[in-house]
């Protein structure tokens, strides 16, 4: 502890090369067709991203529980946050199909100008 | 058995460990105040940028308007083929790219190998702002298609703000870390932190920092650009 964290170099290695693989199958689901598959492994290869560099590189493993708690617990309180917005996102879609109807936009096709 | 435990002074593991930091009287945490410091600041800033996402789902959720699909407005054409996503990628694998070089920073500072400290932090300024440069190519592009705050011609309205927000304050993260780490560097090769007892756990705090702007990008890739 009086001396910081120290680790073997081989560790920040393998992590870094895992970040690549993991970013290079983050960007391989954008390939695949939408549905509940690619949504589950959107967020599962975002989920091991952000663990290994908030572990790892930011060596939060190491450090004692304590900090761990005091850091990683408060963000939990974003998944209520997460949930109410989502109700209320589709209260107010609800709300303007009932008014106002449903959309009659034509979007343009990108990249053909 | 236990007052042997609390006079030996080490530091017991586990939840117990929890009960003594916080009851004990001593410092909480066992590091050095910078980096508890640095620790909290993160904290607050992960409710900032959660407090944008969240407001980028919502509104994404409620708008009866359909949502341009990232995939094609962040399309770039290269050797004559439409390739979804690619500066996105490029961005993505640049920012990884400085995370790596950052941790090694870290590590060689600890070492004390200064010379190394100093131009792998400077290496990871580079990337750093290679990053932003291209953001800033991205913005243009899109700019010039006609994506406004208020207004594009590919959807939903709520696009554009989403977009100028959550990828500007990012942005602004990426460039005050650069200037930040810059000067850290500048710092450790020129002796600065030896007539302070050779202590370089700022470096560590510096790539706390750094390391935090890439994992907002990887919730900002997975949300934004992938979802």
């Amino acid at each position: 502890m009086a001396e910081g964290q120290q680790h073997p170099l081989k560790i920040y290695w393998i992590m870094w090369g895992a970040l690549f693989v993991l970013s290079g199958f983050s960007y391989a689901t954008d390939f695949m067709d939408d549905g509940a598959l690619r949504t589950f492994l959107i967020l599962l290869f975002m989920m091991m991203k952000a663990g290994g560099i908030v572990l790892i590189f930011m060596h939060m493993g190491w450090e004692r529980l304590a900090l761990k708690l005091a850091i990683l617990g408060p963000p939990v309180a974003i998944l209520v946050l997460i949930w109410l917005m989502s109700l209320e996102g589709g209260y107010i879609e609800d709300t303007r199909v009932e008014y106002y109807g449903e959309s009659t936009m034509e979007p343009e096709t990108p990249g053909h100008h | 058995m236990s007052e042997a435990v609390l006079d030996s002074g080490v530091e017991a593991p586990g939840t117990k460990g929890v009960i003594d930091d916080f009851s004990r009287d001593k410092q909480v945490f066992g590091v050095p105040w910078g980096k508890a410091m640095m620790w909290i600041f993160l904290l607050s800033d992960t409710f900032i940028f959660s407090c944008f996402l969240v407001g980028y789902m919502s509104v994404r959720i409620a708008t009866t308007d359909p949502w341009p699909n990232p995939s094609e407005v962040f399309g770039l054409e290269a050797f004559g083929v439409q390739v979804p996503l690619l500066l996105i990628a490029i961005m993505t694998f640049i920012l990884i790219t400085s995370s790596g070089t950052m941790a090694l920073a870290v590590n060689m500072g600890y070492r004390k190998a200064r010379n190394k400290t100093f131009w792998l932090m400077v290496a990871t300024a580079v990337l750093g702002a290679s990053f932003v440069g291209m953001q800033a190519f991205e913005w243009s592009k899109l700019i010039a298609e006609g994506v406004r705050p208020w207004e594009n011609p590919f959807g939903a309205a709520q696009f554009g703000s989403s977009f100028f927000m959550i990828t500007g304050f990012h942005g602004m993260h990426v460039s005050a870390g650069v200037i930040y780490l810059l000067v850290i560097a500048f710092r450790v090769k020129n002796g600065f932190y030896e007539k302070r007892g050779g202590n370089y756990e700022i470096v560590e705090i510096t790539g706390l920092y750094w390391h935090f702007v890439d994992l907002v990008w990887v919730f900002i890739f997975a949300f934004f650009y992938l979802w």
